[in-house]
């Protein structure tokens, strides 16, 4: 009998080895592919008159006030550029993915920059566990205050950086678009972190966005914007060409 | 015998006549009186009946030293003394909170200020009963020391029913605060150069008053204003929020407060020069009888620059400094 159990005992761990490395290499070639194929493309634009942005008062910190001195810098809730392109807005897979690319988290490690006293990015994507880094780059202090939505799986939390402190490394555990984040202490300094699962892209000045790395299949893709929120619609992604998907806000 | 029935009975008519709408009235009248003051009665006497929302009380526990609290033994504690800030519903909408300011804890959010644990973490069970007992300065929190320790370890366990935090995670780790030197001027020379170099005074002013260039414009969390502690206010008795110690002061800010504008500087402070500044900010409350302010005294209350040993990074320019600071 012992010996029996023995043999089933040996067999059963052989088998469950070859089981993970199965999927194991399964998985491994399904992100082989899944970086192969397509992605989406598109422009966001804003319809009608963008609402004015205030110039920022930096007087209170003369460094980032002479830092800005011959282009005073304004709010950036709202950016149009010239071709009516928004800028700013986050772009996310909200349904559709497969497991696998859900779970990816890319090995890039973006900053978010503290610079004359603003966000640079004003506006971050990142995927759920990815790395970033928080830095300052101006000559004085700042605090860096996240501000979750209380009870999720991200929580509030609040650093000092004083200046030459080298970089600080951080993740977010859960989904969330998105996080506001703010300096008590410069308190015009306003910006987002975006937390999703999966390839994302915030615009550029144009409006323009790209999302690489999808697998072909039927997506919602997502784009939200901070005073505008949320338009989804849906997209066919094939191998080759990258798909296509245009937003359009209308200016409130 | 008719007639006399007949004219026993007239005046009752004549009544009838002139009050017959009135009486439906009076009826109805009385009866929502007598519902009205019902409602009250059982609002008031009554803990677990009335118009109340319902209250889970999930079975929390909190443990300190050798006591151990039960979520379910503070309820009526909880509803007889925290409830008319905290609210019933621990979401700080008790109906004292609109007068208060700063407002009650929001326990649905499980964010703390005063904690031993690093910023965005959850205090420990001893944390919440420490703050308990100590109450909040210049809040409306007051000491609960009257509460024997089991009662206030009870409410530290009922309190975590309300957000659901408490059941997903366990508190952070506590910062490790290590043996206080002895105090020296050099030691609150070197607070003094920190207090400038980490700009504290941005909020918390040249003279630890409060009124630093951004004291004017912080908010809490939730969008309320806050203040900077004003060091220099209060007598010798004067506390901190989150305690009256030397190792409070130290937690205070190598924790941050959450939930506030006070960062965590525990990135940025090594843990000996962390005791230096705790050092110079009781120099910064100038009614305080101390060791701090007896060193300070006997040097004629001159602190003396600074001179770091060992090589530091560029300094601040010039214009990064506190106003009317000659170092």
């Amino acid at each position: 009998m012992k010996a029996h159990y023995k043999k089933f005992a040996v067999m059963a761990c052989a088998l469950f080895m070859l089981g993970v490395g199965l999927w194991y290499s399964t998985r491994s070639t399904l992100n082989v592919s899944a970086a192969a194929t397509g992605g989406i493309t598109g422009t966001i634009k804003l319809d009608g008159t963008p609402p004015h942005q205030k110039p920022i008062d930096m007087s209170k910190e003369p460094n980032c006030a002479k830092a800005h001195a011959s282009s005073p810098v304004t709010t950036e809730t709202v950016i149009v550029g010239p071709k009516g392109g928004l800028k700013w807005v986050v772009v996310y897979i909200s349904e559709g993915l497969d497991a696998a690319t859900a779970s990816q988290v890319p090995p890039a490690k973006p900053t978010w920059d503290q610079k004359g006293c603003q966000y640079i990015p004003h506006v971050i994507s990142l995927d759920v566990n990815q790395h970033f880094q928080v830095a300052n780059s101006d000559p004085h202090s700042h605090n860096i205050h996240p501000l979750p939505k209380p009870n999720g799986a991200n929580h509030e939390w609040n650093r000092s950086q004083p200046p030459g402190t080298p970089p600080f490394d951080q993740v977010w555990a859960g989904e969330e678009v998105a996080i506001p984040v703010k300096c008590n202490i410069h308190p015009w300094m306003h910006g987002y972190m975006a937390v999703v699962k999966g390839p994302t892209a915030v615009t550029d000045e144009n409006g323009s966005y790209t999302i690489n790395n999808l697998p072909s299949g039927n997506y919602t893709v997502t784009a939200w914007q901070e005073a505008y929120g949320a338009q989804s619609q849906k997209v066919t992604v094939g191998a080759g060409k990258p798909a296509t998907a245009d937003f359009t806000y209308k200016a409130k | 015998m008719y007639s006399l029935t007949m004219n026993s009975l007239k005046p009752m008519r004549f009544i009838g006549s002139i009050f017959s709408p009135a009486i439906p009235f009076a009826a109805i009248l009385g009866v929502v009186l007598a519902a009205g003051f019902t409602a009250r009665a059982f609002a008031q006497d009554a803990s677990d009946v009335g118009p109340q929302r319902p209250v889970v009380v999930k079975p929390m526990e909190s443990h300190i030293g050798n006591v151990t609290g039960h979520a379910a033994a503070a309820k009526s504690d909880y509803r007889r003394y925290c409830a008319g800030c905290h609210g019933d519903l621990g979401d700080s909408n008790g109906e004292n909170a609109v007068w208060l300011d700063p407002k009650p804890r929001d326990f649905t959010i499980a964010t703390f200020k005063c904690r031993s644990t690093p910023t965005g973490t959850l205090p420990t069970d001893e944390d919440l009963f420490n703050t308990i007992g100590r109450g909040l300065t210049n809040s409306n929190m007051p000491i609960w020391n009257s509460f024997t320790r089991q009662q206030r370890a009870d409410l530290v366990a009922y309190i975590k029913i309300f957000s659901p935090r408490w059941e997903k995670e366990k508190a952070g780790e506590p910062i490790k605060v290590p043996a206080e030197p002895p105090v020296t001027m050099e030691s609150i020379a070197h607070g003094k150069a920190l207090f400038a170099k980490l700009e504290c005074w941005k909020c918390h002013g040249p003279a630890g008053k409060g009124d630093g260039p951004s004291a004017a414009t912080l908010t809490d969390s939730k969008d309320n204003p806050i203040r900077p502690y004003n060091f220099a206010a209060g007598k010798n008795d004067s506390r901190f929020k989150c305690g009256g110690t030397n190792q409070d002061i130290y937690k205070i800010f190598m924790t941050g407060v959450d939930g506030t504008p006070m960062p965590s500087f525990a990135d940025v402070i090594q843990p000996n020069d962390a005791w230096d500044l705790v050092h110079f900010l009781r120099t910064l409350q100038v009614d305080r009888h101390g060791k701090e302010n007896e060193v300070l005294s006997a040097a004629h209350g001159v602190i003396p620059p600074y001179v770091d040993k060992t090589p530091a990074p560029a300094a601040a320019p010039a214009d990064n400094k506190p106003p009317g600071d000659a170092n």
